[in-house]
């Protein structure tokens, strides 16, 4: 029953399309899984995220993209009869039979404010900003929680001997959900580590892309301030007619 | 160093704790006085390393507040000197365990001054937080 | 003549790809020169520096037994055929060869540590773990002076030790009293050695990030009685002892006034010199004080 039509109800409801006019009976395959511990029965072939929306639960919090690249619905479950503690993104596992699992919808994380032109592009920015990566016990830990099968401790050492190229492209593909971060008995964030090293990389050890500087000179000297100008004139009907009839590189 | 040390009711299961963890026979010790001797931070600490032996030997926990087990750099003179073959490193770092497990650090990470972090080598920092946080 | 080269499999650990860069570079050069060549271990983590001393402690052995794994694949995936390690900071050395006995002398251990890390192959206990130093000292008498071309005669040198190559015991390199291992490469390299007994006095090690003063007063002791038997540098295989003995000199002058500087090396950047190597390989920080002895 809806109260309210908010964009992420629709978004949900749009998601459900798997269940919707799906007669019960009609559903051939069923699993039971656990959310926080109560029992439910939901068609094998949701996700997570899809089976918790058909259990009847609401997300307001802890989703986002529900296509796996925001980062936002972190799950950590156990499978009965299992002793390991799985994670895995909401939206892009699949419920399995005797799951047991709860969601994780935020991180707490602290996040180191710097201003990188000012730091040295050495390991000593990681020691000042986030020391308690020297607590690393290459436990291995936090790259068997990464949704995204990063190398997560091997980009943590990296950042320890100051690597900034693996650490960069170790960590390159990072949703940042932050289950590493939860799991490291270190009480390292990784993440936030990554993130410093990344932009580290890009300043300092990347070369310099010609094309963009080019381009960011012509901006400045005003090559497009007229045709800018013209487009912010425009009505806003005629703007979303000439959005749509873009010229645009085929999906 | 006006520390007198006072027999007193000792608890037996502290002593069976710390000779667990650290593998160490601590009564065996027998008071000679060379791992003090030989201690190149002893002039720091409130207690000597024989006094802190002999705390543990008489189960007394108060040891456990002594600044003596965080000021063991872990070089092990006494222990290459200790005439009974113990290992009082290992004995100070079960000592320092029974806290750090409590989830209780001795040095504050995020106290530590940033123009100094950049200045450590990594192996200072790795050790520091391995025997001073938890 | 080049001597053949002999391939080794090589830790360097965290602080020699940073502050101890010159240790690294130094060192390379000199083995190099020796006919031996250092092969670096792929995908190698920090040892964690200190062997953890409690035995109940298991999870602080990870580290450095990861790093005995990645020596034997190399050996099976035919990169060196050696199966001893080589370190050359201290710390690195001595945490990888007590985790490296410790769970080759309790299997149980060793089976733990190896359930723990199941996406790894088990560890075998075939790595043996050694100090560059005790390559060294295995080369034939002569290996050394032989190659020196600029040597180092006149410069008074004091070799420091510290710990962790020397103790405890059953991981140490040389007598833990009267070493004389690193004493043995200077005079070969044509410097005067100076002994004193303060050569494996503690600098302090990790207090460093605690407890500035303490160890400031312990680098005084060894310094000034050094300096007291004629020493013009001291020489070193810890970056962490280089790293208290050399930086922590601001903190000894502001207790003690009267000090004076003295600069402190790796052994193997005066190896470096001695084998007449450029200012490249043997690593001399432009803000050190160096004697001109070694910048001719």
């Amino acid at each position: 029953m809806k109260t309210e039509e908010s964009i992420m109800q629709r978004i949900a409801d749009a998601a459900k399309a798997v269940t919707r006019g799906v007669d019960a009976k009609d559903i051939e395959h069923w699993v039971t899984i656990y959310i926080m511990g109560r029992a439910y029965k939901v068609p094998a072939d949701l996700t997570i995220l899809t089976a918790m929306e058909y259990a009847g639960y609401r997300f307001v919090r802890g989703v986002g993209c529900r296509q796996g690249f925001c980062g936002a619905c972190s799950t950590v479950y156990r499978k009965e009869g299992e002793y390991k503690l799985q994670t895995g993104m909401a939206c892009q596992t699949r419920v399995e039979d005797g799951m047991y699992l709860v969601q994780i919808p935020f991180a707490p994380a602290e996040k180191a404010a710097y201003d990188i032109s000012k730091e040295s592009y050495d390991a000593s920015v990681f020691l000042k900003f986030y020391p308690e990566v020297a607590r690393c016990v290459s436990c291995n830990t936090c790259t068997k929680s990464c949704p995204q099968d990063l190398e997560v401790m091997d980009y943590v050492q990296a950042a320890i001997r100051g690597d900034f190229q693996s650490l960069a492209e170790g960590s390159f593909d990072c949703i940042q959900c932050g289950l590493c971060a939860m799991r490291c008995p270190a009480d390292i964030v990784q993440y936030n580590v990554a993130q410093l090293g990344r932009r580290m990389y890009g300043r300092y050890g990347m070369p310099v892309p010609k094309h963009l500087i080019t381009r960011l000179q012509e901006i400045e000297a005003g090559k497009f301030r007229g045709k800018m100008d013209q487009l912010v004139a425009v009505p806003r009907e005629q703007l979303e007619k000439l959005y749509a009839s873009r010229v645009r590189e085929a999906d | 160093m006006a520390n007198r040390l006072m027999i007193s009711t000792g608890n037996e299961e502290f002593l069976e704790r710390i000779s667990e963890m650290s593998g160490q026979i601590i009564t065996l010790c027998e008071q000679c006085g060379v791992c003090s001797g030989s201690c190149p931070m002893v002039s720091e600490m409130d207690i000597t390393p024989s006094q802190m032996m002999r705390m543990v030997q008489l189960g007394q926990s108060e040891v456990l507040r002594a600044k003596t087990i965080w000021l063991c750099a872990s070089c092990f003179t006494c222990t290459v000197r200790c005439p009974r073959g113990l290992d009082l490193s290992k004995v100070a770092e079960a000592l320092r365990q029974v806290i750090l497990r409590q989830a209780v650090d001795h040095i504050d990470i995020k106290a530590l001054p940033r123009d100094e972090l950049v200045e450590l080598p990594q192996i200072a920092l790795v050790a520091g937080m391995r025997k001073f946080t938890g | 003549m080049e001597p053949d080269i002999h391939k080794f499999p090589y830790y360097p650990g965290c602080t020699l790809k940073t502050t101890a860069r010159n240790f690294e570079v130094s060192a390379l050069a000199c083995a190099k020169k020796l006919g031996i060549e250092l092969v670096e271990l792929p995908r190698w983590n920090c040892c964690g520096t200190v062997f953890s001393l409690t035995d109940d402690d298991l999870i602080h052995h990870v580290a450095a037994v990861r790093n005995l794994i990645r020596v034997q694949e190399m050996n099976r995936d035919g990169m060196v055929e050696e199966n001893r390690l080589v370190t050359l900071c201290s710390m690195c050395f001595n945490t990888l060869k007590r985790v490296n006995l410790l769970v080759k002398e309790n299997p149980e251990n060793l089976e733990k540590i190896n359930n723990f890390m199941y996406l790894e192959d088990d560890y075998e206990g075939n790595v043996e773990v050694i100090h560059f130093l005790e390559l060294l000292r295995e080369l034939d008498p002569g290996a050394i002076s032989q190659r020196v071309e600029r040597p180092l005669t006149g410069l008074r040198v004091a070799p420091y030790y510290g710990c962790l190559m020397l103790r405890p015991r059953e991981v140490g390199i040389d007598d833990p009293e009267e070493p004389t291992i690193q004493g043995a490469i200077l005079a070969a390299v044509g410097a005067e050695v100076i002994y004193n007994s303060y050569m494996k006095v503690c600098c302090g090690s990790y207090q460093t990030v605690n407890d500035k003063s303490a160890v400031a007063r312990l680098v005084y002791d060894i310094l000034s009685h050094a300096q007291a038997d004629g020493a013009q540098a001291i020489v070193t295989s810890c970056p962490l002892c280089a790293y208290n003995l050399d930086s922590r000199q601001k903190e000894v002058r502001e207790i003690y006034p009267d000090f004076e500087q003295i600069p402190v090396f790796y052994f193997t950047q005066l190896m470096a010199v001695a084998f007449g190597f450029g200012a490249d390989l043997c690593g001399f920080d432009p803000n050190q004080l160096v004697p001109e002895h070694l910048l001719k």
